[in-house]
């Protein structure tokens, strides 16, 4: 009897970037920050929702999510939502076939699309960075 | 070498290789193997020298060992690599980690089975389609191309079929459904070439729910890929096109005609003749 | 083609979407850089600004578009990872059709949320 072994790497196939470039950390990253924003979208409808039960209802949910806790859980999704704009614009871009150049004849050394919107990748992180600190800055100065 | 441990004269390395025996089953597991370097000396033929010194019993595959056949594709130090083309020294590393390619079941030892690649490889429909059949199986003369034309697509064509870029993708870790980064690569590598008339045919796959919008540009692919491919591009190239092409910004155009016959064919330059035989032949 | 043209429209509610929660965004959290330029204050969820915001039609139109094209490219995205997990295909269909029939909910709670806080008469 001859037994195969399986060896997908599953999950941590994508969340493990292992010695692979910037590019697949940043895939990785922009799920999470997606999955982050989505699950506080679907929250968000609901809270915003007690508006419809007049300014006592809405001032009540505002108090409840008023501890530094949830403040801290919001900043950390504002922060995805920095993340996953400025990356997404880049992604936009590539993914319609901007940024990665032209075919050509393969000689050696090779060259690639990762490598010609690599640059583009630093600038957005770059941007995210500035955006980032700008933020905590805002947030220090909100929450005191 | 810094690179290497020094043992009396002799610059030694040592292999850390993976062992699989299918008829036992259970998990794989490292073996350490002590290989003396020489200058020059790939993976592969670390690979070589402890088969014929060490233990017979390893088990691998390659053929060409020079980049050409694709045979030998292992994950080496943490990347997807060809053995035969990267030198050991060059891995920077005194340790040589070998296992086989990720995303492929394990037949023995550093042997991955290709199967699901084949079969990706076949879903896209990678042969030329023409509507006239009878011309393409019989052809009277060529199809019309310009060496312009023929930039869009041969770098794709390049593929040898390693499944470097199906181990490193992240997407194909986790889905068996994701056509992949080789065959949405041949899919397009057809798309792009004029004298092909199956845009139909090769779109089904490429275009599905588990096609080239399952790409989500984590670039692995490009960057392990020996052969200068960068599937990363054919697939966005792909988007791209689907793109223009439900915005009427680009037309299908019709497949490249068979070149008429020419008469009365004259060479711009006169063709330069054989030059002599240096030996006198035997007569 | 039907992955295509969803795939299109993830990519246009993207670019949509970057601006108006860039706008949402900057008015809920920049407070200190908008209030610099003289706009805006730094209390956006006092319950009257809020109230005040919601009565405006720009605003119900701002939200009910925002709620709509954010619900299409977070529950497509929520699709595309569940549908890269080698599922089995019913239960990928069934994924689908859950997705499609909460965002259609979601849209139309958020829609009568908007339109009723926008009709309230004086807090």
């Amino acid at each position: 009897m001859q037994h195969r072994y399986k060896n997908n790497l599953g999950l941590w196939g994508w969340l493990g970037g292992g010695r692979y470039g910037a590019d697949r950390y940043a895939y990785a990253l922009h799920r999470l920050s997606g999955l982050g924003i989505l699950a506080y979208f679907l929250m968000h409808i609901f809270v915003t929702g007690t508006r419809v039960d007049g300014p006592e209802a809405w001032e009540s949910a505002m108090h409840f999510f008023e501890n530094p806790l949830f403040r801290l859980g919001e900043f950390l999704v504002f922060l995805a939502f920095l993340y996953h704009a400025v990356n997404g614009i880049r992604l936009v871009l590539v993914e319609l076939g901007l940024l990665v150049g032209k075919p050509g004849l393969p000689s050696y050394p090779y060259s690639h699309s990762v490598i010609r919107q690599r640059p583009v990748l630093v600038v957005a992180m770059v941007i995210t960075a500035v955006l980032v600190l700008f933020a905590g800055a805002d947030f220090l100065f909100l929450t005191k | 070498m810094s690179t290497s441990k020094e043992s009396g004269k002799m610059k030694t390395i040592v292999f850390e290789v993976l062992r699989y025996d299918p008829e036992k089953g259970g998990t794989p597991h490292l073996q350490e193997f002590t290989v003396p370097l020489h200058k020059g000396m790939t993976v592969l033929d670390g690979l070589h020298w402890i088969k014929e010194h060490e233990d017979p019993t390893l088990t691998w595959r390659s053929s060409c060992r020079m980049g050409i056949c694709g045979s030998c594709g292992m994950f080496i130090n943490g990347l997807p690599r060809l053995a035969c083309t990267n030198q050991i020294t060059h891995l920077h590393s005194d340790r040589v980690v070998i296992k086989p390619l990720p995303n492929f079941d394990i037949i023995r030892d550093l042997v991955p089975d290709l199967e699901s690649l084949f079969d990706r490889h076949r879903s896209v429909k990678p042969y030329l389609i023409r509507r006239d059949r009878i011309e393409q199986n019989s052809p009277t003369r060529e199809y019309f191309q310009s060496s312009e034309e023929l930039v869009n697509y041969i770098q794709f064509a390049y593929c040898i079929k390693c499944g470097l870029c199906l181990s490193a993708c992240p997407t194909v870790a986790t889905s068996e459904d994701y056509t992949g980064p080789q065959a949405l690569t041949q899919g397009w590598r057809y798309l792009a070439d004029t004298r092909d008339e199956g845009t139909e045919e090769h779109s089904e796959e490429l275009y599905s729910k588990h096609g080239v919008y399952r790409c989500h540009f984590a670039g692995a692919c490009s960057q392990v890929c020996p052969k200068g491919v960068d599937p990363a591009m054919a697939i966005q190239l792909a988007k791209q096109a689907a793109f223009l092409k439900s915005m009427g910004l680009c037309k299908d155009k019709p497949g490249a005609p068979v070149t008429p016959p020419i008469d009365n064919w004259v060479s711009e330059k006169e063709i330069p003749k054989p030059p002599e035989p240096t030996v006198a032949r035997e007569s | 083609m039907r992955e295509s043209r969803l795939w299109f429209w993830h990519i246009l509610t993207a670019v949509v979407i970057l601006f108006l929660l860039g706008l949402h965004m900057g008015i809920m959290h920049m407070g200190t850089l908008v209030q610099a330029l003289g706009l805006g204050s730094t209390h956006p969820t006092a319950s009257a600004e809020v109230f005040e915001r919601s009565r405006q039609f720009f605003f119900m139109i701002t939200y009910i578009a925002l709620l709509g094209t954010a619900l299409f490219h977070g529950l497509y995205g929520f699709r595309s990872i569940l549908c890269e997990l080698s599922l089995s295909k019913t239960l990928q269909k069934a994924i689908g059709r859950l997705c499609t029939a909460a965002g259609f909910a979601l849209f139309l709670y958020g829609t009568y949320v908007a339109v009723r806080v926008f009709q309230m008469k004086g807090v």
